[in-house]
């Protein structure tokens, strides 16, 4: 077996110094009952790589790459363009097989990095302090509101109607074991989001109100009002990001008053990866905040010549020192997304986020206009970055995306799916639009989805 | 590169006061191989980028509702040049399995084979979306679907929740189904019983699904304390969670008869399977008595542990906890066997779930590596992984214990990890100085003060991807170490040497937390 080094004549060599006759007596611990004899059964025997590399890439040709097709799904993951670079970087053995940096003395090539991705993150949110990952955009998006009931002692958190519906499940899942209250809603349809009902909604038992931005239906809005009606009444405002290149374009959420600011950074550096492996991101505006953070976090320090060193610091807020008082059981967090987010935002700069939201915001502007302009359907948002809503004029949007797949184009993500049993949403269809999509894309997805809805009852 | 040396050197250092050992000062700090590189932030620019996009055209209409981002961001970039080589100075600073040993006991540092990461980067599981027609994914579908049967056949158990994202995301889905379990019966239990030894994540977790955390004590032979944790079953208790192959490093013979007692009570058990490594395709967990066990991918089966993450901890589950696995899950059609998701769209398919874990699927990426490792071992290398993996444990055990404290040598064969303790160190020397020089020898160092139930804890696992060879220069090496540890050896409080970095101020960078670059 290739990945064994021991031969037979180790092993015995190795048996006699510890003195015993075969390997099943360092087993004499286990049960009889329990003792296995022989391969387990109902599965087959070692394979080569080659044979391995058949199966596998057998099953990966069932599947329909994004690359391959006119693609405009999002919903909280977007397909960019990843530099090449980033991979080669992510593939160096010293960072791909290193642990958790507990000896820093040999550690500091993942601790500087992850230094330097706490700022990018910080800087993108307009906050203070971020930490050095999560495991996704909705687990953190729960570490968030865990975070606002410690700091204000309270238990009620109001989350946005259109707030992505995964992320709001993964709240609801958590506090009903927690026992906080959720104030949960279904999206408005409106052109704009529906601030004046979500601001009614925060009392003074409220510990946080959660807002995407832009939000599930693509909207985005000045969140001003609500930081304000929040603070006003003693709770937090979470807003949660999913697509990060958005905020090359559009004010951060710490320039609106957000005081924990939690997202997706997939977008950047990470790919498609049909959900995962993600990056949570998780940031405080004010530094008051951050010994009630959950994660990591990498702080600089010097070592004992003086020299400037970054080591994992106020870990006394986490689950290996404070075991059941930790402020999150997170343990392995992303630390590798990590990693191909910063090289891939160092790629960039700012000139080059700039320009790439720039350019996935001039082809949605495209995008928008002339799937407009198909009869029977209309663009729902007044503003939006790269990913916008369509009415498709009372046509069933599942069905759509369906035929649209079977005329090999990957339309978009029918909301239906993601509000089952919410009639108004079952004609919504959400478009995302990146630096990826070609004019020519978008030209096919308009006859397609002219000819999809002609023919679909 | 000639950026600013914010190292704190200075030309004028003697060598004792530089720290360097022999040989001139350098001008740059730098000394051969071994090279400083500053921050980003100090050699990036704002105007600078490594892409080639077209330039922001400031006329352009735009539709972002007056939201314009008009103040500088504060990032910099490095063209593609530069951000190879700063990044590639960076991983020069780090050590990993590529490099040498890395014996961190519980946490399985076991070589990653690249044919996992070729086959994770086919377009066809890399570059596809989570919510794709499910008609355009089957492929990938399947992929969660048979390491789904691979991971109940191996552990004996007749369910799989795959979404959850790392380890401790496993057990909280395994507490979560538990206490949806004990409320569907109307049954309100309060507490969780937790070994002392047992990782900081289960107390963590326990309490974070509101359960109270009780310690069970462990026996001088290093197991659970059968007798007291009998003695604490009630009609309270909602679960014991265990680690088997303990964090001593033993195997819990008496697991079983644990579980039938607890499940005597109404409760029951999870186990933490952090340390499946060294009862794989050997002993199935299912016949042992388990609720619920979560499954390290980056642990057992070799995905990377990427220098903290991305994990994956898939979590198996009893025929009673099974009907409350978390949303989404996999099925495969009886009509034309497809595979489909269960999940909120469908949700009358599932039984009462518990809800929903995470956005979309899971861990697809670790689960295309996973799948590639185990169908690369097949069930005839898995046992032998697990075989190798103990056999190397206890030559490293029986090849220290001679001048080492291993507070459980009697206690019968160590199963993956062998345990050490500090006692009889000279000179007020630590197990701490004893991690350092090996570091300067050239190894990472086991795992340090954990488990907590021995004084100053050395837990070594040296896992199955290890030449015997190398692991003989390992035991010479710490054996070498040990010795100065027990004679009071000094310079070793001064260790490490020869890292890129001497030992850190932790506690200043506590006490005035600097968590972001500030100019």
């Amino acid at each position: 077996m290739r990945y064994l080094p021991l031969t037979d004549n180790d092993r015995q060599a190795m048996l006699a110094k510890i003195g015993a006759k075969c390997v099943d007596d360092l087993f004499v611990d286990v049960p009889e009952v329990a003792r296995l004899n022989g391969p387990i059964h109902g599965l087959p025997m070692h394979a080569s790589e080659m044979a391995v590399e058949r199966h596998m890439k057998k099953l990966a040709a069932k599947n329909m790459a994004a690359g391959d097709v006119p693609f405009f799904l999002g919903a909280g993951a977007y397909r960019h363009h990843v530099p090449a670079s980033v991979d080669t970087i992510i593939q160096r053995g010293e960072f791909l097989t290193a642990y958790t940096p507990y000896q820093p003395e040999i550690a500091q090539g993942t601790l500087q990095m992850l230094f330097e991705f706490q700022t990018q993150v910080a800087r993108l949110y307009g906050c203070a302090v971020a930490n050095a990952s999560l495991y996704d955009g909705s687990t953190a998006c729960w570490e968030a509101v865990a975070m606002a009931t410690r700091v204000t002692k309270r238990k009620r958190a109001v989350l946005s109607g259109a707030l992505h519906p995964h992320y709001a499940q993964v709240v609801k899942t958590m506090a009903h074991f927690t026992g906080d209250e959720i104030a949960d809603a279904l999206p408005a349809i409106t052109p704009d989001p529906e601030l004046a009902g979500l601001i009614a909604r925060i009392d003074e038992e409220t510990a946080c109100v959660v807002v995407q931005y832009p939000d599930i239906l693509g909207r985005i809005s000045d969140l001003t009002p609500v930081a304000e009606a929040a603070h006003a009444k003693g709770a937090l405002l979470v807003v949660v990001n999913t697509e990060p290149v958005a905020l090359g374009a559009i004010k951060s959420p710490g320039e609106m008053g957000a005081d924990i600011v939690v997202g997706e950074g997939q977008s950047l550096g990470v790919g498609l990866q049909f959900g995962g492996p993600y990056l949570g991101l998780f940031a405080v505006r004010d530094p008051k905040h951050v010994r009630q953070m959950p994660g990591r976090l990498c702080g600089e320090t010097t070592d004992a010549e003086g020299k400037r060193a970054f080591v994992l610091t106020l870990s006394t807020r986490e689950q290996h020192i404070r075991r059941e008082k930790a402020t999150s059981n997170i343990c392995t967090n992303s630390g590798l997304c990590a990693l191909a987010f910063t090289v891939h935002m160092t790629l960039l700069g700012e000139t080059g986020l700039r320009q790439l939201a720039a350019e996935n915001h001039r082809l949605a502007c495209l995008a928008a206009d002339r799937l407009a302009r198909v009869p029977g359907v209309e663009v729902l948002n007044n503003a939006f970055f790269n990913e916008f809503t369509l009415m498709l004029g009372g046509k069933p949007a599942r069905e759509i995306i369906r035929d649209l797949a079977d005329r090999g184009v990957l339309g978009g993500v029918s909301l239906g799916r993601l509000y089952p049993g919410v009639d108004a949403l079952e004609h919504a269809l959400l478009v995302a639009v990146t630096e990826t999509t070609t004019e020519e894309d978008i030209e096919r997805l308009a006859q397609e989805l002219e000819a999809s809805i002609k023919e679909t009852v | 590169m000639n950026a600013p040396n914010k190292s704190g050197w200075k030309p004028e250092m003697t060598h004792a006061e530089s720290g360097f050992l022999g040989g001139p000062v350098t001008t740059t700090g730098n000394r051969g191989l071994m090279l400083e590189e500053p921050l980003l932030f100090e050699i990036g620019r704002k105007d600078v980028t490594g892409v080639d996009l077209p330039d922001v055209d400031a006329k352009a209409p735009t539709r972002f509702g007056g939201l314009a981002r008009n103040e500088a961001i504060g990032l910099v970039g490095l063209t593609e040049p530069e951000t190879v080589r700063h990044y590639t100075r960076l991983s020069r600073q780090n050590y990993g399995i590529d490099l040498g040993f890395f014996p961190l006991g519980s946490c399985t540092m076991k070589h990653n084979p690249r044919l996992n990461e070729k086959m994770a980067r086919l377009p066809g599981f890399a570059d596809i979306h989570p919510l794709a027609p499910q008609s355009t994914v089957q492929g990938a579908l399947e992929v969660v679907h048979q390491l789904g049967h691979w991971l109940c056949t191996l552990t004996g158990m007749p369910a799989v929740a795959m979404s959850p994202k790392a380890g401790a995301h496993g057990e909280l889905c395994g507490i979560l189904a538990i206490r949806a379990a004990h409320e569907a019966r109307g049954d309100a239990r309060e507490v969780v019983l937790v070994p002392e030894s047992a990782h900081g994540t289960n107390p963590a977790t326990a309490a974070f699904a509101n359960y109270r955390v009780e310690d069970i004590p462990a026996t001088p032979e290093g197991r659970v304390d059968v007798a007291a944790l009998k003695a604490r079953l009630g009609p309270d208790v909602a679960a014991v969670m265990i680690t088997n192959p303990n964090t001593c490093g033993l195997f819990e013979k008496d697991f079983r008869e644990i579980a039938d007692a607890v499940h005597a009570i109404g409760g029951y058990v999870y186990c933490d399977g952090a340390n499946f490594n060294a009862i794989v395709g050997k002993v199935r967990p299912g016949d042992l008595g388990v609720d619920a066990m979560h499954i390290n991918l980056h642990k057992t089966f070799s995905t990377p542990h990427g220098g903290g993450g991305p994990g994956s901890g898939p979590v198996v589950l009893s025929e009673a906890l099974a009907p409350y696995a978390p949303l989404p899950f996999i099925r495969q059609s009886a009509d034309d066997d497809s595979f489909y998701l269960v999940e909120e769209e469908n949700r009358e398919e599932s039984g009462p779930t518990f809800g929903r874990m995470t956005a979309f699927h899971g861990q697809m990426g670790m689960f295309t590596r996973a799948l590639t490792y185990i169908l690369s071992h097949g069930a005839d290398g898995l046992k032998q992984v697990a075989e190798d993996a103990v056999l190397n444990a206890n030559y490293i055990l029986r090849s220290m214990d001679d001048i080492l404290h291993a507070p459980f040598a009697d206690s019968g064969p160590c199963m993956h990890e062998a345990l050490f303790g500090d006692k009889d160190f000279g000179g007020g020397l630590t197990t701490l100085d004893v991690a350092k020089g090996l570091i300067d020898e050239g190894y990472h160092p086991m795992t340090v003060y954990f488990p907590l139930v021995v004084h100053g804890a050395m837990l070594v696992e040296p896992t199955e991807t290890e030449s015997k060879a190398g692991i003989d220069q390992f035991i010479t090496a710490f054996r070498a170490v040990v010795e100065r540890a027990l004679a009071g050896d000094e310079a070793l409080k001064q260790a490490p040497y020869y890292s890129p970095r001497r030992r850190l101020d932790e506690t200043g960078a506590a006490r005035k937390p600097k968590l972001a670059y500030e100019g």
